[in-house]
């Protein structure tokens, strides 16, 4: 006889899954903090010539990098999307069921209104937090887009130049600049809220959030489990 | 073909300039087209056999600046010749006509040399309230660039008035201004900058005049020899950037030294221009080597874009005084303030979070292991 709290451990994130997550933690960091020096460099005091000196350069050069490794990083993770285990997959993302919908309207009851966690909660992202990521992913590539947009004039790329269309679009460069700066602060505003939201599940939940993203376990309540 | 119309070259000798001038004028021709030394020869046998189309300049709303800045090329004959003498059938500014007989003028023109003349125009069209906030010769303005476009065999929008609207169009744009291009239905080559810089303008009628055909045109149809370039990347201040040393305020030591213009929001980053290249007055000099930043006037919407002396314009629906980075900060702020609140809350609640997780741990477990 099962114990009736015995919990059962779920290989929820995939190698290339976990890969992908902190890859792209890391270009986001990247890219936030050169952005910001981008958009205003400190000063700096120098008494010789400039030419000895390309600390500007530099940051824009790890700049344009790392917008190269995020970008083909998302590609990767869309493309997981359809390979990958069904808790990698497309349809995590996009609620289509009243059950999805329910499970969204349950997660903001916890998140806000901190009710207390009863039912099963989606093991992989729950069903809030995937179409979150699903509506993310929209603006991370409206970053990627207008970041290319305004790399390609001062390049060969050829990414540039299939994004140099979105110039046009949104009237000027003076905009598209505007813009890809704005959602810099998206990027600040979802990783506090990322971050603080999966201690908190954590918490509340005890399946093991935080430590999933390192080691792809989760943790399910077997009396939960329908089968 | 176009009957009646003297060849440039007789036009030069009638206005008694040599040989020697017309031939300097052919070489100025060549190297602004961006053609070798050896086409000199080339320009001259065609300005000598060739008629010269006839120029109809039509003003709507506009300062005239682009007029002004024309007639001040640094090659003088291209600017008497071409405006004075040659070609200029009709324009409100310069013709000696005046009235009935400067509208009598311009139809005979468009009448006899229907899909033959040259269209250059200055100024954007007011399509609000059915265009009465220009009107010539009791015309709507709308009414006048359809007529005159409908023969026309090229069309140049002179300024970023006719290429963008200019400071017509900036919000709210009360009186409908709208570019050129987006009223006629044919391809109009945009020639922007508040004003255009004069021998850019001078360089490409004479490449009209030339060839009888437009110059090679990016996405935005401006000519690609003079707008396929940031003033940025050509820029004497450009090592600078590249090296982070930039003037912090107008009067400090940075400034005297001339470093990069960038914090003071110089808009040569985003601005595709010949400043850096042909300069202005002559080649004496451009705002950046006089120590004041790029405003972006050939870009579209460059007055909307605003403040002109910050690196980040004013964010939208924020008033003027605060960028992205000011309203980012607010929210991320408000943000962390939330987080630490729901922290706060949860730990309140903790005991029984707590609870119901010790309560799983032991329900149903054997009493004899409960004790401990």
């Amino acid at each position: 006889m099962p114990s009736p709290q015995a919990y059962r451990r779920i290989y929820v994130w995939e190698l290339p899954v976990r890969a992908f997550h902190w890859l792209n933690a890391l270009a986001i960091v990247t890219l936030g903090v050169t952005g910001l020096l981008i958009g205003k460099p400190f000063s700096v005091s120098y008494t010789q010539e400039a030419s000895f000196q390309y600390w500007f350069g530099t940051v824009r050069f790890i700049h344009f990098t790392a917008g190269y490794v995020f970008l083909f990083n998302m590609i990767f993770r869309t493309y997981w999307g359809f390979v990958g285990n069904r808790y990698a997959r497309w349809d995590t993302f996009i609620p289509t069921t009243k059950a999805a919908f329910e499970e969204i309207v349950e997660v903001l009851k916890i998140d806000i209104l901190q009710t207390r966690v009863k039912g099963l909660i989606h093991i992989g992202h729950n069903r809030l937090a995937g179409l979150i990521y699903f509506v993310t992913t929209f603006i991370f590539f409206f970053q990627a887009l207008t970041g290319f947009a305004l790399y390609g004039p001062m390049s060969r790329s050829i990414l540039g130049k299939l994004a140099a269309w979105v110039v046009p679009l949104m009237g000027s460069e003076m905009v598209v600049r505007q813009w890809h700066h704005a959602m810099l602060w998206f990027y600040v505003l979802f990783t506090l809220v990322h971050v603080y939201l999966v201690f908190y599940h954590d918490y509340v939940e005890g399946r093991g959030t935080t430590s999933s993203m390192v080691g792809g376990w989760k943790f399910e309540r077997e009396d939960l489990l329908d089968h | 073909m176009l009957g009646g119309q003297p060849t440039l070259w007789k036009v030069m000798q009638d206005k008694g300039y040599d040989r020697r001038d017309f031939l300097q004028f052919c070489t100025f021709a060549a190297a602004a087209a961006g053609l070798g030394p050896d086409a000199s020869a080339e320009v001259a046998k065609a300005f000598e056999k060739k008629a010269r189309p006839p120029i109809v300049w039509l003003h709507f709303q506009e300062c005239t600046c682009c007029s002004e800045s024309f007639i001040r090329a640094s090659h003088p004959i291209v600017a008497d010749v071409l405006l004075d003498a040659i070609s200029l059938d009709y324009s409100e500014t310069l013709q000696a006509a005046a009235g009935h007989q400067a509208e009598k003028c311009k139809a005979d023109t468009m009448k006899a040399y229907a899909g033959k003349y040259i269209l250059l125009v200055e100024g954007s069209v007011p399509t609000g309230e059915h265009g009465v906030y220009c009107t010539i010769g009791g015309r709507t303005a709308e009414d006048l660039l359809q007529e005159a476009a409908a023969g026309a065999a090229a069309i140049v929008a002179w300024g970023n008035c006719a290429s963008y609207g200019c400071v017509q169009a900036a919000k709210p744009n009360p009186t409908g201004a709208t570019p050129i291009q987006k009223l006629v239905g044919k391809p109009v080559i945009n020639v922007p900058g508040c004003p255009p810089i004069a021998d850019v303008m001078v360089a490409l009628v004479t490449h009209l005049l030339m060839f009888g055909r437009a110059p090679e045109l990016d996405a935005q149809g401006r000519p690609k020899e003079f707008y396929s370039r940031r003033v940025h990347d050509t820029c004497y201040r450009r090592p600078y950037y590249d090296a982070g040393l930039f003037v912090e305020s107008f009067d400090d030591e940075h400034a005297r030294k001339g470093y990069c213009l960038y914090k003071m929001g110089c808009r040569g980053p985003l601005t595709y221009n010949a400043c850096a290249l042909t300069k202005w007055n002559g080649g004496t000099s451009y705002p950046i080597q006089s120590g004041h930043g790029c405003l972006g006037c050939s870009e579209s919407g460059f007055w909307d874009n605003g403040p002109f002396y910050r690196h980040l314009p004013a964010f939208p629906g924020f008033g003027i005084e605060s960028t992205a980075d000011s309203v980012g900060l607010a929210l991320g702020a408000a943000t962390a303030v939330g987080v630490a609140a729901h922290a706060i809350s949860t730990n309140i609640r903790k005991r029984q979070v707590i609870h119901d997780q010790v309560a799983e741990d032991v329900k149903n477990t054997p009493k004899s292991e409960k004790v401990d």
